[in-house]
């Protein structure tokens, strides 16, 4: 007779061993590591909770301190590689196997240890597509997660910062694995239950609060006159003609700029209302002027952004909040919003090759993809209409009938021609594909795909692919945005001009853009000081940022 | 310093009756770009001098874009750079030739 239960039994033992090392469910912090190597088995596949923000800091920590010889080739299932002890498990032999989708600060050491053969990698993943895999073949046996607090229960209030947690615990726990959760206190009762302590097999008091990396917030008088351009170009080229209300925007000073100019640009070209009023968007800190000027209807957030906190709470008309007031965020459902419901991704990359394919790998640095892939992308399944969506679609496709025509979600890579430390924007052949055929890779780690993307803007101009009618002509859009860079040098002049004439390329002149607007006053805050005091004193900097 | 200059064809000139402008100012990365009127007729002169060795040929194809898609005839132009990216310096000599366009206070 097959035993239909040996998930559960698993469990069960797993549980059993750990209780020891337990009262209840709260764990001794001062035995967490004893704790580990209890539950633990060699080859498990663990789910170690971190991303580009929360960070389950205390259990990585401990995680890597296990004696190898007792527990050794697990398998990572993570959407963040992130903090040092992430990859010094694989250092140290305790882990082997990979499967991640974001690796920003730590992206030239994992390149290096993919390399040298410490890691085995699986695959880099949209975040969203990791959580699918979570429910199909890489659920895990172990989740290891962080949450603001917990009750004797085990029930937990993540806060703000739920992101990815409920759903690594609904993989987990209902696929009979164990869940073990850091918190920050235990209290009594809980301003709201994020996750109900059924799910929750055992619990350690941090004693402090989870690490969060303030990701989101960039400072406006770090941008440039380029940026700045690039951002007008943006607005008057590629958010006015298309009409985008419903969008998502990148990590980068490029989007943050649009962000600044909404109030002030965007006001004069009379926009208001009819750009940029819905969003699938963290809380971006130079989004704070915009909608204080009442541009923005409502925004759903994957996370939070550290110092904003107050805001959000005071702003429960846009932002999703709790009944104890603060703002609910859920990675895997704002991604799938980013997905079906926006008409439009902008964001940036570190290099676009000829045919549009785009790559933040080098030869030097991995640092994965995050959520771009995802929202960055055309979804195959949407079946609802929008203006922008099927005006992308009529210039994708002019004869095709009209009724059969699937639309096109506006996917724009937005850049200077040249980047940090001046590296080229615009490159022959991918950093990435050097890589996958280093370690023999069957696909190269492309961030968005050049048969996603419609448009790219520089501070040359708009690149329109979708009008693009062959290889030729694509090369050359590209070609003819890519400034000064050797590939923008590589131009055919007179084939570029013809683009232009059929609005294929368009210049900031073509726009009517006045170089002299693009000047640091027409930001509606310069500083992060200006931000703050836009929020009416509710934005709180973290202190790296306070330079005032 | 590296010296470089260019003469180069500029068919249009730029509106206006101001006689120089001033852009820019000359820290890393940025520079300071001069324009005046009185220059020959569709012709432009520009005279770099930068911090940054070995760039002529960026400089050649900076300036020739800049004459082809700005109202640069008759303008004299002198450029101190700070080591400047190219999308800068063609910002910054766009604005130069708007400028001297504004008109006079």
């Amino acid at each position: 007779m097959r035993q239909w239960d040996t998930r559960k039994r698993v469990r069960a033992e797993r549980i059993a061993a750990g209780a020891s090392f337990a009262d209840g469910k709260l764990i001794d912090v001062d035995r967490l590591v004893d704790f580990f190597e209890a539950v633990l088995r060699p080859g498990d596949r663990v789910c170690l909770e971190g991303d580009n923000q929360k960070q389950a800091d205390l259990l990585a920590g401990a995680l890597a301190d296990m004696d190898p010889t007792r527990i050794h080739d697990l398998h990572m299932v993570q959407s963040g590689v992130v903090l040092p002890e992430h990859l010094d498990l694989f250092d140290k032999g305790i882990a082997k196997r990979l499967d991640f989708s974001y690796s920003g600060p730590q992206s030239a050491r994992i390149a290096q240890m993919l390399f040298g053969g410490k890691i085995e990698l699986g695959a880099v993943h949209t975040y969203l597509e990791l959580f699918a895999r979570y429910f199909v073949d890489l659920t895990p046996q172990v989740a290891l997660i962080a949450a603001v607090s917990a009750d004797r229960h085990g029930n937990l209030y993540t806060g703000p910062n739920t992101e990815d947690t409920p759903t690594v615990v609904e993989a987990t726990s209902f696929g009979s694995g164990l869940v073990v959760a850091q918190v920050g206190e235990i209290v009594d009762t809980l301003p709201r239950v994020d996750i109900p302590g059924d799910q929750i097999h055992f619990v350690v008091d941090a004693k402090k609060p989870f690490y969060v990396e303030p990701l989101f917030t960039r400072d406006p008088a770090a941008m440039t006159e380029t940026q700045i351009l690039t951002a007008m170009i943006a607005i008057k080229g590629l958010y006015a003609p298309y009409g985008v209300r419903r969008l998502n925007h990148g990590i980068g000073f490029n989007t943050a700029a649009i962000e600044l100019l909404l109030p002030t640009y965007g006001e004069k070209l009379g926009l208001k209302g009819k750009i940029c009023t819905h969003w699938a968007l963290n809380p971006h800190p130079t989004l704070i002027p915009a909608i204080e000027a009442g541009w923005v209807e409502q925004i759903h957030c994957f996370g939070s952004e550290v110092g904003m906190e107050d805001y959000l709470a005071a702003r429960s008309d846009i932002f999703f909040t709790g009944p104890d007031g603060s703002l609910r965020s859920n990675r895997a459902f704002s991604q799938t919003a980013g997905l079906y419901a926006c008409d439009m991704f902008i964001g940036s990359t570190l290099q676009i090759d000829l045919s549009g394919h785009s790559s933040t790998v080098t030869a030097d640095r991995v640092a994965g993809f995050g959520g771009a892939p995802n929202m960055g992308s055309d979804a195959r399944g949407r079946r609802h209409p929008s203006a922008p969506w099927l005006q992308a679609g009529a210039e994708a496709d002019p004869d095709a009938h009209a009724a059969l025509r699937r639309g096109r979600k506006l996917v724009v890579q937005i850049g200077e021609t040249f980047g940090e430390g001046n590296a080229p924007l615009f490159v022959e052949k991918l950093g990435a594909l050097e890589l996958a055929e280093k370690l023999n890779l069957p696909l190269a780690p492309i961030m968005v795909y050049a048969d996603d993307t419609t448009h790219i803007v520089t501070e040359e101009g708009i690149a329109n692919l979708l009008l693009c009618r062959d290889k030729n002509e694509r090369e050359h859009a590209i070609r003819g945005i890519a400034g000064f860079t050797e590939v923008g040098r590589g131009r055919d002049k007179a084939m570029v001009e013809r683009l232009r004439e059929r609005k294929v390329i368009q210049r900031p002149e073509d726009l009517g853009i006045d170089p002299l607007d693009a000047n640091r006053n027409i930001l509606a805050a310069r500083s992060i000081k200006d931000l703050m005091l836009a929020s009416g004193g509710l934005y709180r900097p973290p202190n790296r940022f306070r330079n005032w | 310093m590296e010296k470089l200059s260019f003469d180069l064809a500029a068919p249009n000139a730029p509106t206006g009756t101001r006689p120089m402008a001033l852009v820019g100012v000359v820290a890393s990365g940025n520079l300071e770009i001069l324009l005046e009127r009185g220059g020959a007729p569709g012709r432009c002169t520009i005279e770099v001098n930068t911090a940054a060795h070995g760039f002529r040929p960026l400089w050649e194809a900076v300036t020739a874009d800049f004459v082809a898609r700005r109202a640069a005839g008759g303008l004299r132009i002198a450029i101190n750079d700070g080591g400047a990216r190219p999308d800068t310096v063609s910002l910054r000599l766009a604005q130069g030739v708007r400028s001297i366009e504004e008109p006079e206070a």
